[in-house]
């Protein structure tokens, strides 16, 4: 197989990303396919006949299933093998991740245990910390938490106001203060902590459970996610020895943001599962319910809501996996000694920062969209919590929520893309300096397209590139740095750039699967890539010329709008059919077609 | 002890299964294969077998080269090395072609005990295991739900059901066991176990390699033909039984169950 090549973060918008660069689903090894069965075999069998009594907040229970997750290696795929871990590639992880979205609240407890309770050690642990922790929580003895929100100090989370200040002898360092929304709080053994040193450097430490003066408040009261465990974490006078310090004084922000990434990318694989399991269960109930002597899988608008549900996975499935390939391909490029640092492993999935926004944005809208389709194609019994749809509903909004909120991630996508270009790091004025230039004499009605599958869709995802470019360029040369105080604008680029993300994600992984398999198995997924195109495309426009009306005024307002007719240019195709055509599919499997 | 576990490869439970244009087939396009869940528990009592005695597990599985993932899961799970038997003059193979190529498979090897699953899902025939005990000539005991080797390893009591009651067969080894369910409960395929499948040896034998006539085994050899087919009747939508008081309910009822379903 040829090698992909590797596209620095955020590339994907100015550069020509091909086929055969991205990593697909249809590209697992025989031992992807068998850990996806393995920790499906692990939910079907321990999680979903314990739903319920999962659902009651069951201490025991939580911490068995953990071992048993453990045991069977589910907690160990990013923890190295000299830890007590598999050391696998970041597609395992995903795979895991993505059969975990389908367990309900033990999700939420396997992702904070997993992600960020494990990995700041993991990535930021010294030797003696990370032989110390991570055979326990790899192999599900302990259970772990991350303890970053204050009531103070959420989106804005360097502001926190515990204090950490070293012992007179030198032994420990006391913390004072209080964490909220500690998700595991109530049956964890280890938190990562983040406290300020002197009230000043921003430090991250490894805590026990039982280190004195550690305690836990009340439960909160939650709309979903009930069998998870979320409350304050209280330290007073709280005594840590100094050997649990991680990484360095002041270097705190390192290790939360850079885990802030990783957490954002698997919670876009575990929402992603979740969107499986919405498909799934309201495809299943919409063939047995009978109205008007029919089954109302039948009935269009039905279809309509199923094949929506499984497009929009789709893409959400091609943009999971094909990040994951980005980060195995990057860290195959690091020497053996960098692979070895866990720093070092942070700051190469640092570079695709964007794209982790853009998977956690894409990935939990795309889950609350299937949720609210699940309830409402169950009617009123999606209502009731005898069916699984209510607590799917429930369950998934938190996933806007954590993580850096949809509006923070939203504005570091196009934040951090442009902070990388003044840098010189990433060539986006140049690329949207082009378009400009190429939009006096560009012209969409001399443009012919190739007689191939999906080259209309090719075609219009590399216009809305140049769309998003330009947008883009016109608003940063209209304020500069006071770009990032017009949020509504940022927003809007965002929006952009995800959709053009998901989009190309989709047509790559289709675009692949036609090469391999041919255009008559691919059937499916092309109507899938064409019916979404045509869904997003006026979408896109309109964001565009939302941006341009406002940044812009009387005659280059009238310039630009020009501009952005040129190139979002679209004639609309029969998406009905291609939708009908994908249900019937849906219909025809019981179950997620792609 | 040397223990050899036959395994098929069968369409998952949760497939829709589609009958091909001329209804003597299925189709098999958009299938997800998996192993025969009946096999399953020979390969977890194989296992523990091994942990309890030492020796080795052995699998062995016919068919196309996807019969490998079955084989590769059955490695994950902890047996130690795996034979693909695939040859495209083996396709179409009835139960006792099959076992005819498995038991010449077998033949070449040390066992003790052999596992096969008392039936396979897909066609429900039953008669492999049988088929090929009687080819090697030794015992065999269908149907196991519990099954205890003699601490001398020369002997095996097997607890089969019959009518509500449990018959205890012993007999010697080697000996060939069918696996029921309640035997045991299969072990999952561990993360560390698939991983170290991956290294694990895999042969795969032709049909050149079994010393056997084309004209035995594969479509041309088939003993059963499989004629047509069906689906099973479509379930006949349910009828809420109508009436004023839990008496006129009662009496319709009745009259339902004795005119129209004829049950009493």
């Amino acid at each position: 197989m040829a090698e992909r090549k590797i596209f620095a973060g955020g590339e994907f918008l100015i550069g020509d990303v091909g086929h055969g660069d991205v990593f697909t689903p249809e590209d697992f090894t025989e031992e992807h396919k068998m850990i996806l069965e393995t920790a499906k075999d692990f939910i079907s069998k321990e999680i979903n006949p314990v739903i319920d009594r999962l659902e009651e907040k069951n201490h025991e229970l939580v911490l068995d299933l953990l071992k048993k997750a453990g045991e069977l290696g589910l907690l160990g795929t990013d923890v190295p093998e000299e830890y007590g871990g598999m050391g696998l590639d970041k597609v395992s992880t995903t795979v895991v991740g993505e059969a975990m979205g389908t367990a309900g609240s033990f999700s939420v407890v396997y992702g904070a245990h997993t992600g960020i309770g494990t990995l700041p050690i993991v990535y930021f642990g010294n030797e003696e910390q990370k032989k110390k922790y991570l055979p326990k929580l790899a192999g599900g003895d302990w259970c772990a938490a991350y303890c970053l929100t204050e009531s103070g100090a959420g989106s804005d989370a360097l502001n926190a106001r515990t204090k950490a200040v070293l012992s007179p002898d030198g032994k420990y360092y006391i913390l004072n203060g209080e964490k909220m929304f500690i998700t595991n709080a109530g049956w964890a053994s280890s938190f990562v902590v983040y406290a300020k040193v002197d009230g000043q450097h921003f430090t991250g430490f490894i805590v026990e459970k039982t280190f004195p003066g550690v305690s836990t408040g009340a439960e909160e009261k939650k709309m979903g996610a009930h069998g998870s465990s979320t409350r304050p974490v209280i330290f007073e006078d709280a005594k840590v020895p100094v050997e649990n310090l991680m990484y360095e004084v002041g270097k705190g922000h390192k290790i939360a943001f850079n885990i802030l990434n990783i957490g954002r990318w698997k919670l876009g694989a575990m929402t992603m599962g979740g969107c499986k399991g919405c498909v799934t269960g309201a495809v299943k109930y919409a063939k047995g319910r009978v109205q008007f002597k029919v089954p109302i899988s039948s009935f269009g608008m039905i279809k309509q809501k199923i094949a929506d549900m499984a497009i929009r996975t789709y893409m959400s499935e091609s943009m999971m996996y094909r990040l994951a390939g980005m980060f195995d391909d990057k860290l195959g490029t690091l020497d053996e000694k960098a692979k070895k640092s866990g720093a070092e492993t942070a700051k190469a999935i640092e570079e695709y920062a964007p794209e982790c926004s853009i998977s956690k944005v894409y990935g939990s809208e795309c889950l609350d969209f299937c949720t609210d389709e699940y309830v409402q194609i169950l009617g009123g019994y999606g209502y009731c919590s005898e069916y699984p749809a209510e607590r799917y509903y429930r369950d998934a909004r938190i996933n806007r929520i954590w993580e850096g909120t949809n509006e923070i991630n939203r504005m570091l996508v196009p934040g951090t893309m442009l902070q990388r270009a003044l840098k010189g790091q990433l060539a986006l004025l140049p690329a949207a300096q082009a378009v400009a230039g190429e939009l006096m004499t560009y012209s969409p009605l001399s443009v012919q397209l190739p007689d191939t599958p999906l080259a209309l869709q090719q075609h219009v995802i590399k216009m809305s590139k140049k769309l998003a470019l330009m947008v883009a360029g016109v608003a940063a040369q209209k304020f500069g740095p006071g770009l990032v105080k017009e949020q509504e604008v940022m927003g809007k680029i965002a929006d952009m750039v995800i959709e053009i993300f998901a989009m190309e994600s989709g047509l790559l992984r289709t675009l692949k699967l036609i090469e391999k398999e041919g255009e008559e198995k691919a059937k499916y997924h092309i109507a899938a890539v064409k019916a979404y195109v045509d869904d997003t495309m006026p979408r896109i426009e309109s964001w565009a010329k939302q941006v341009i009306s406002h940044v812009e005024s009387g005659d280059m307002l009238r310039t630009q709008l020009a501009g952005v007719k040129k190139l979002a240019r679209y004639q609309p195709i029969d998406a009905i059919n291609e939708k009908r055509l994908v249900a019937d599919r849906i219909i025809e499997l019981e179950s997620y077609p792609f | 002890m040397k223990i050899i576990v036959c395994l098929k490869q069968v369409p998952d439970t949760e497939t829709q299964i589609k009958i091909a244009p001329g209804g003597e087939k299925i189709v098999t396009d958009d299938i997800k294969w998996v192993m025969n869940p009946y096999d399953e528990f020979g390969v977890e009592e194989a296992l523990r077998l091994k942990e309890k005695f030492g020796g080795d597990v052995t699998v062995i599985g016919m068919g196309p080269k996807r019969v490998t993932e079955s084989i590769r899961t059955a490695l994950a799970m902890g047996a130690d090395k795996g034979i693909l038997i695939s040859d495209a003059a083996l396709e179409g193979s009835d139960s006792l072609g099959t076992a005819k190529a498995l038991a010449a498979v077998i033949k070449g090897l040390q066992f003790d005990i052999i596992f096969t699953g008392q039936r396979g899902i897909d066609e429900d025939q039953g008669l492999t295991g049988a088929c090929i005990a009687d080819l090697l000539g030794i015992p065999q005991v269908s149907l196991a739900v519990k099954l205890e080797v003699a601490a001398d390893g020369k002997s095996v009591k097997v607890n089969r059901p019959v009518e509500g009651q449990t018959l205890v067969v012993e007999a010697q080894l080697p000996v060939l066991i069918t696996t029921q369910k309640g035997l045991n409960e299969p072990r999952y395929a561990s993360l560390p176990g698939i991983m170290k499948a991956k290294k694990k040896p895999l042969e795969e034998k032709a049909l050149k390699d079994l010393g056997l006539d084309p004209a035995e085994v594969g479509l041309g050899g088939r003993k059963l033909k499989i004629i047509k087919i069906t689906p099973p009747p479509a379930r006949a939508e349910g009828k809420i039984v109508q009436g004023e008081t839990p008496q006129d309910k009662a009496t319709e009822l009745a009259r339902l169950l004795h005119e129209e379903a004829k049950l009493i």
